[in-house]
């Protein structure tokens, strides 16, 4: 493990791309297979199957250490990170050990049929013979999450240059439902004819926002517009007769939508899709709000009430794959034109739908259709070069987001919280409200938008101007103006003001505005009433 | 008529009636107390200020022309009803608790402290009492510090791969104490030791009251930095990363705070490195301070007040959170200094 320690801090002290793909690089060149195949694996997001619950971790962490368990979870909650915090409270390793990454995931599996008393002993055995990063990593290998500010571009540049692969074709390689258990370095990273998974997603292209207007990007003649919808981006498969969804996260979410298996009906064999997943009842004129599609997000199996409720559709604005062919080379407009083809005789109730192109002979013209985005419950424009192939990750140049400036208000700040894990130190989690008579309204919570430097300047002040205390809420002197942005609002029964908002942050502190110059509930309300 | 407690917390600060005097008071008063002199406890504009002998140089330095009279550790002197008396806190150069005594009850504002001996600051005493004033800025079960030693190895074999490098080490830490006592644990043989001009301020009034430390040479505006390979230079934490450090070329950065112990502040803060070191006491260091008192009563003012009440009188102590304007440390102090 103390290669893999000893890399991992290497990144995880470094703000240095260079010296993170350096260090990655030099590790995929030297490391043992199974270690490097691994770390690509917990890298991205995988890890071995669980040995132990985290109920039994925390009280096993909080009995060696001799804290009682609320002590233990007060930590947790201001460390941030359940890994650490066990690896912060115990006492200091007593003696060494020199296994590998892989040696010590070979041990996790190895006790995972095993009683709990055998479990626990391995535990406690395992966090005496690591210190520091090492009980860290260790932790890891159980807890899972591996957030190491390392981006799967940044560890496909790294085996790029240990093997001499192009870096798309790793990225596509590295896709997918693979598993360490299940391969080996060879397959995976080397082996010519990799006869992939039938569920493996290309990766995704992802556009840059637009910061100004688009009269830059030259010629619009060279340019389709469509909509910029606020769902989840995924990924349909259609292959072996079997459909596959995609989140841009990576995640598998195929069980979550049973309704995308009637596309296969629709569809042939060898189509990928790329699209919006959006809740969409088929006597809709727009999508539902994001809120709809999070109650179906949040379930593994879907229930037949809710299925009837939220039907979700995928809006294709893609084709990635057609006749079990990779077409991402070719441009935009000829792959347009095939997916408008393809789905050129759909019903209206089936769980795909093409998503339109917007028709623009200028600029303006382009800016006058974004201004009614909300109406349609879009966040704005995409604009795609017509001539581009579907590349990977995040590229400047061909893809741009064009999103509608969002809605605002100026609101009083009344709790403040601190944050955990990067911001243990500071005051980061405000609640705001806005005037009602003389009442001020809580109305929303916000994180983030401020910089680090106002972060501290709040901070301070929160300390020398708290009320009363709830736990680790403050109550502060009302004092505070701050200009909330928000992307949509909508009634909500939940929440005390009657309002709830979409990704609320703070877009500035408004140390000009004087108190009494926040806005009101009534304002509130009007906005609620226009775009809710 | 029931009698005063010998100690208050008032809005001006830590109040004591039968001496009419305040510990490290936060507004304007006629008589103050002082801990130690960092910039949340000693502050401008009091009538007149008592703290001990080895404080008093960078009082001075700091609030200017004051009225102020020292005192040693251990000398007991009567205010009013109040006998007064001064004892190390370990924090930095000169820092004390308080004990003051009225009628045979003793209580003991303890400031900011750290129990391990950091060889450069008088060595925490404790001192018995009735009523304990604690600080709990790392009264968390996840802070324990690694002993000095191993921590200056560290320091030192970062420096000196820097210097090798061919870069110059930049390291984060307040101007006054943290800054110095760094300076204690820094190896002179891996190259020169350069400092940021409020750094070099602080040690220049140290030296003149009689502390050693290592020659330095302070960074101003005359200083080549080219003639200076493989230096290290000591700077408050809102100077690194300035245009007066980008002029040093090629560098890393590090950061010494006991922040450093949580990963998340570590990346937030840290630039290249972050070291674990602090001037406050950890979990096991508070909870022997307060087990070797003897007190019954602790007030807890600054940091995880909360929590560390809890603990503390789920094991049987009196313990109550009391409020505080103090800041205990702070990443980011120097910056409104």
């Amino acid at each position: 493990m103390k290669r893999f320690a000893k890399l991992f801090n290497t990144i995880d002290q470094s703000t240095k791309t260079n010296v993170k793909v350096a260090a990655l690089a030099s590790y995929f060149q030297d490391a043992p297979d199974e270690d490097r195949l691994w770390t690509i694996a917990l890298f991205s997001g995988r890890r071995p199957k669980r040995a132990v619950t985290t109920t039994r971790l925390r009280e096993w962490a909080a009995d060696r250490s001799g804290i009682p368990l609320w002590l233990f979870e007060e930590s947790y909650s201001i460390v941030g990170d359940l890994a650490e915090t066990i690896a912060l409270v115990l006492p200091p390793n007593t003696t060494q050990n020199d296994q590998t990454l892989s040696d010590w995931i070979a041990s996790l599996r190895a006790v995972y049929t095993k009683d709990e008393g055998t479990r626990k002993a391995f535990v406690l055995d395992a966090w005496d013979q690591l210190g520091g990063a090492e009980r860290f990593i260790f932790n890891k290998l159980i807890t899972g999450g591996f957030r190491v500010g390392v981006s799967q571009k940044l560890m496909t540049r790294a085996l790029a240059r240990a093997t001499d692969k192009p870096e798309a074709e790793l990225a596509h390689r590295l896709m997918g439902n693979w598993h360490p258990d299940g391969t080996t370095w060879h397959a995976l990273v080397e082996a010519e004819d990799a006869s992939a998974d039938a569920s493996r997603p290309y990766p995704f292209y992802l556009a840059y926002g637009l910061e100004d207007t688009p009269q830059d990007l030259g010629d619009p003649d060279d340019w389709r517009a469509e909509w910029k919808w606020d769902g989840i981006r995924g990924q349909l498969i259609l292959r072996d007769a079997q459909y596959f969804v995609w989140s841009r996260g990576e995640e598998l979410m195929t069980d979550r939508f049973p309704e995308l298996a009637r596309a296969l009906d629709y569809l042939p064999d060898g189509t990928v899709l790329d699209g919006e997943l959006l809740v969409w009842p088929p006597d809709q004129p727009t999508p539902s709000s994001f809120n709809a599609l999070q109650a179906r997000i949040g379930r593994k199996t879907v229930p037949k009430k809710l299925l009837a409720e939220a039907p979700v559709i995928l809006h294709a604005y893609g084709l990635l794959e057609w006749q079990g062919r990779d077409m991402r080379d070719t441009p935009f407009a000829t792959r347009r034109d095939l997916l408008e083809q393809a789905c050129a005789d759909l019903p209206a109730d089936a769980p795909l739908r093409l998503s339109p192109q917007l028709g623009f002979e200028n600029w303006g013209e382009l800016a006058a259709l974004r201004a009614g985005a909300r109406k349609a419950q879009a966040e704005g424009v995409m604009l795609k070069r017509s001539q581009s192939p579907y590349l990977g990750g995040r590229k400047k140049g061909d893809w741009w987001k064009w999103k509608l400036d969002p809605l605002t208000i100026d609101a009083v700040m009344i709790y403040a919280q601190s944050g955990s894990g990067r911001r243990a130190n500071l005051f980061t989690d405000f609640t705001f409200a806005v005037w009602n008579g003389n009442d001020l309204v809580p109305f929303t919570k916000a994180y983030s938008g401020l910089t680090d430097a106002e972060f501290r300047q709040i901070t301070a002040w929160v300390r020398k101007n708290t009320l009363e205390r709830f736990g680790p809420v403050r109550k502060v002197t009302p004092h505070h103006v701050f200009e909330i942005a928000f992307e949509g609002i909508q009634r909500s029964a939940r929440h005390k003001s009657g309002v709830a908002l979409r990704f609320p942050r703070m877009l500035r502190w408004r140390q000009d505005k004087p108190l009494q110059e926040a806005n009101t509930l009534a304002d509130l309300e009007e906005i609620l009433r226009i775009y809710g | 008529m029931t009698k005063p407690p010998v100690l208050s917390f008032t809005e001006n600060g830590i109040y004591c009636a039968a001496g009419d005097f305040y510990i490290d008071p936060w507004r304007r008063v006629d008589r103050a107390l002082i801990t130690h002199g960092h910039s949340d406890h000693a502050r401008w504009g009091m009538g007149s200020y008592l703290a001990t002998h080895g404080a008093l140089p960078v009082m001075r330095h700091r609030l200017g022309n004051i009225v102020a009279q020292g005192i040693a550790y251990g000398e007991t002197r009567r205010i009013g009803d109040a006998d007064v008396s001064f004892h190390p806190a370990g924090h930095v150069p000169g820092s004390a608790q308080i004990r003051v005594e009225v009628a045979g009850e003793v209580w003991v504002a303890s400031g900011d402290y750290k129990t391990a001996n950091d060889g450069f600051s008088d060595p925490f005493t404790p001192i018995k009492c009735h009523h304990f004033i604690t600080e709990s800025t790392f009264g968390l079960p996840v802070f324990r510090w690694a002993d000095q030693a191993s921590v200056a190895s560290e320091i030192n074999a970062w420096w000196a791969a820097c210097a090798a490098a061919g870069k110059t080490a930049f390291l984060g830490a307040y101007a006054l104490g943290k800054a110095q006592r760094l300076l204690t644990m820094l190896d002179p043989q891996i190259g020169p030791i350069l400092t940021h001009t409020a750094t070099e301020n602080t040690n220049q009034v140290m030296r003149d009251q009689g502390i050693v430390l290592p020659d330095t040479r302070c960074a101003n505006a005359d200083l080549k930095p080219k003639d200076h390979p493989g230096a290290i230079v000591l700077a408050p934490p809102s100077a690194l990363g300035s245009a007066w450090a980008k002029k040093f070329g090629p560098q890393e950065t590090a950061f010494a705070s006991g922040w450093m112990a949580i990963r998340g502040v570590r990346r937030r803060r840290a630039g290249d490195r972050g070291f674990i070191i602090s001037d406050h006491a950890d979990w096991d260091g508070l909870l022997s301070a307060i087990k070797e008192t003897e007190a019954e009563n602790i007030y807890v003012t600054h940091g995880y007040t909360d929590v560390f009440s809890r603990y503390l009188k789920l094991n049987g102590w009196n313990a109550q959170v009391v409020p505080t304007q103090f800041e205990g440390e702070s990443l980011d102090k120097d910056a409104t200094e």
